[in-house]
């Protein structure tokens, strides 16, 4: 859930600034038109579209719930007070955290190397790896979950954290490629050639040169990898056995009646997201100002 | 430039410890094929410490190939590459005490201008990285901007950050590939003078890949014309003017009228050359071949046009007359195209000199020039090899 509606955010505050238009049009008709009222008009039906549901989990964040959080009982801070307060939610929260984390880190490492070999060196085998890498992308998820718990099981490996860290790097990589490939395909070869004429070593033109120009596709590609992990239910399900992530919680709570912590901490990692992205184009605002 | 003196004095940075004069570069029977096409087919020369060395030929010639081998980024399918007497031809880029500046000049866009220039320092581990920085910066004219990114540069000025970054590290020898390439024209004169300053004060050796023949002439102590991955012609500037010895060269290299013509004589180091039943006379030591067919050669602006009622000067060749196709006027200087029967159009460019009556469109004109500039080429040569469009500005 974060993951998406996050993304959706985002693109609607960067835009903001190359919204405002040119300040003065050339040619003013005296009358109102429907053309010119057409675009904000459905650019704010997408953006209700977009954000209701988000709206409505961080308003149920501060219902006063009973056993069930589905109706409007009154406001209260208590859930925001006591996030952990519904039994199992902060584990399976930090679970996910975990994973996420771990799975972030190896599948953005792998891929990053995967990435960087099918563009820079030609192999046998290469135009293979470059297909095979999409499979797990456009593989069914349920397809997908199903396999490795088979595959898991036949190797006699019980469910739990591991396994589904494993399954999380799994399809992390293919993500984490894609998103550095084209990073990596917009740097300029010379720049590498230009490191080694000056006297840097392989090793030290990657680390000096190549990887910090890499960082800006890296950067995303982590946090699409964990944002990823952190939203995964389907493939989590079939490959964690007794282990619950959040996603996991809220699912199997449904049954029984969603704990208003639940929305608490979904609106927090929302909140956080969009922290970030603000930050970042702060940063980058006040950087641009400065120079 | 006062600052240059501290650039030299400072101990190189270069790996093998090279001295500050640059070192000989010698290239001995070098080739390099891509699969069946051969980029450098069995070149050799030696580039002397201290020289200013132009390798001058069309694209695809593989003037950038031979660099980038010396530079270390390609390796030659055979040969040797030496500087300063060791062999490097094994070693590999980061090894040689060698700097490019790159024709799209590569600055590293996450560094400051500074950190650029320094980037080879810190790698040494030299002492005083930014300070020496700094001083390359001055030479260049630069430091105002040390704290800039490239993206945030002109043209020009990342050029010169780009030579600053491959100077500061006092390499044996200064590779330039195509360096003013990307330069407006205006800018480019500026940098070609700028540059030759700057390797007269370093006095580093450089050597430096371009196609445009004025450049290589105004920059270089020494050109080496190449075509197809050979070395037609090595020599000054003016010798390679005054007397090319390939077709390629008198063309690539200024413009030539080049007749073809039969050796029927030898008389007191003198040929006669019959050119369309014409007698041309060639000095012998200004000719490639001595005998059976050969071309003539001769530069335009040492043609002379001799009006009807006019006179050649005695013991001139001449031929003509031909009928004047083309007048452009260029304010320093005419170049008139004449049609001569059984010959050709040949140019013809003549200085603006005050008093001179101007030749009309359709005259007929004869076309004199002295022995001692004319030259011989061989015979079985293409007469167009390495003629550049006359439309062409860099021509």
């Amino acid at each position: 859930m974060s993951g998406t509606t996050a993304t959706a955010v985002t693109t609607g505050v960067t835009r903001r600034p190359g919204a405002v238009g040119p300040s003065d049009p050339p040619r003013r008709r005296p009358s109102w038109r429907l053309g010119d009222a057409i675009v904000p008009i459905f650019a704010g039906l997408a953006f209700l579209y977009l954000l209701v549901p988000i709206a409505y989990t961080v308003a149920f964040s501060f219902n006063q719930a009973g056993r069930t959080n589905l109706v409007w009982r009154g406001f209260t801070l208590d859930n925001w007070r006591n996030p952990c307060g519904a039994p199992q939610v902060c584990e399976a929260l930090v679970n996910s955290l975990k994973v996420g984390g771990i799975a972030t880190v190896v599948s953005t490492a792998l891929g990053t190397l995967i990435a960087l070999a099918l563009v820079r060196y030609r192999f046998r085998g290469r135009a293979a790896a470059n297909l095979l890498i999409f499979l797990p992308m456009s593989t069914p998820e349920v397809v997908l979950g199903a396999a490795l718990l088979a595959q898991f099981l036949s190797l006699r490996v019980n469910p739990g954290f591991t396994t589904v860290v494993v399954a999380h790097i799994m399809f992390c990589i293919s993500f984490v490629v894609v998103t550095v490939k084209a990073r990596v395909a917009s740097l300029d070869p010379r720049l590498e050639e230009a490191a080694a004429d000056l006297y840097a070593s392989s090793w030290q033109a990657f680390w000096r040169v190549t990887f910090p120009l890499l960082i800006p596709g890296i950067a995303a590609a982590a946090l699409l990898a964990f944002s990823l992990s952190f939203d995964d239910f389907i493939i989590t399900n079939f490959n964690s056995g007794n282990f619950t992530t959040f996603p996991k919680f809220v699912y199997v709570s449904a049954t029984r009646g969603i704990p208003a912590q639940a929305n608490v901490i979904g609106s927090a990692m929302f909140a956080l997201a969009l922290l970030l992205v603000v930050a970042v184009q702060v940063v980058s605002v006040a950087r641009r100002r400065r120079t | 430039m006062s600052l240059s003196a501290s650039t030299r004095a400072v101990p190189s940075g270069s790996p093998d410890g090279e001295t500050s004069s640059g070192a000989d570069l010698t290239l001995e029977r070098i080739t390099k094929d891509f699969g069946s096409f051969v980029a450098v087919d069995d070149l050799s020369l030696t580039v002397p410490s201290g020289s200013f060395f132009a390798l001058l030929g069309p694209s695809g010639c593989g003037k950038t190939t031979t660099l980038r081998m010396v530079a270390g980024l390609e390796r030659p399918s055979s040969g040797r590459i030496l500087i300063g007497g060791q062999d490097v031809t094994s070693t590999r880029a980061h090894q040689r005490p060698v700097n490019t500046v790159f024709q799209s000049y590569a600055l590293f866009p996450h560094l400051t201008v500074i950190e650029n220039v320094a980037f080879g320092l810190r790698r040494t581990r030299a002492a005083n990285p930014l300070g020496r920085a700094g001083d390359a910066l001055d030479l260049v004219e630069l430091r105002h901007l040390a704290d800039r990114r490239p993206s945030q540069l002109s043209g020009g000025q990342q050029q010169r950050v780009a030579l600053a970054r491959a100077m500061v590290n006092n390499p044996a020898v200064l590779l330039l590939d195509e360096p003013l390439g990307a330069l407006d024209l205006k800018l480019r004169r500026q940098m070609q003078v700028e540059l030759k300053r700057i390797q007269t004060e370093v006095g580093l050796t450089f050597v430096h890949v371009t196609h445009d023949q004025e450049e290589a002439m105004t920059m270089a102590d020494t050109v080496a014309v190449m075509n197809a991955g050979r070395i037609e012609q090595l020599g000054a500037p003016a010798d390679l003017y005054e007397l090319p010895r390939t077709a390629f060269v008198a063309n690539f290299l200024g413009q030539s009228n080049l007749l073809g013509g039969t050796v029927v004589e030898t008389v007191d180091g003198i040929m006669g050359v019959d050119v369309a039943g014409r007698r041309i006379r060639v000095p012998v030591d200004r000719a490639v071949s001595t005998s059976g067919d050969v071309l003539v050669g001769v530069r335009p602006e040492k043609l002379r046009l001799v009006r009807e009622g006019e006179e050649p000067a005695p013991g001139t060749n001449w031929v003509g007359p031909g009928a004047v196709t083309d007048v452009s006027f260029s304010g320093v200087s005419t170049q008139y195209q004449v049609m001569v029967p059984g010959l050709g159009t040949l140019s013809v460019f003549s200085q603006n000199v005050a008093g001179r009556g101007e030749v009309r469109l359709g005259e007929q004109v004869r076309l004199a020039c002295d022995v001692d500039f004319t030259f011989g080429l061989d015979g079985a040569e293409d007469a167009t090899s390495g003629a550049v469009d006359l439309d062409d500005p860099g021509a």
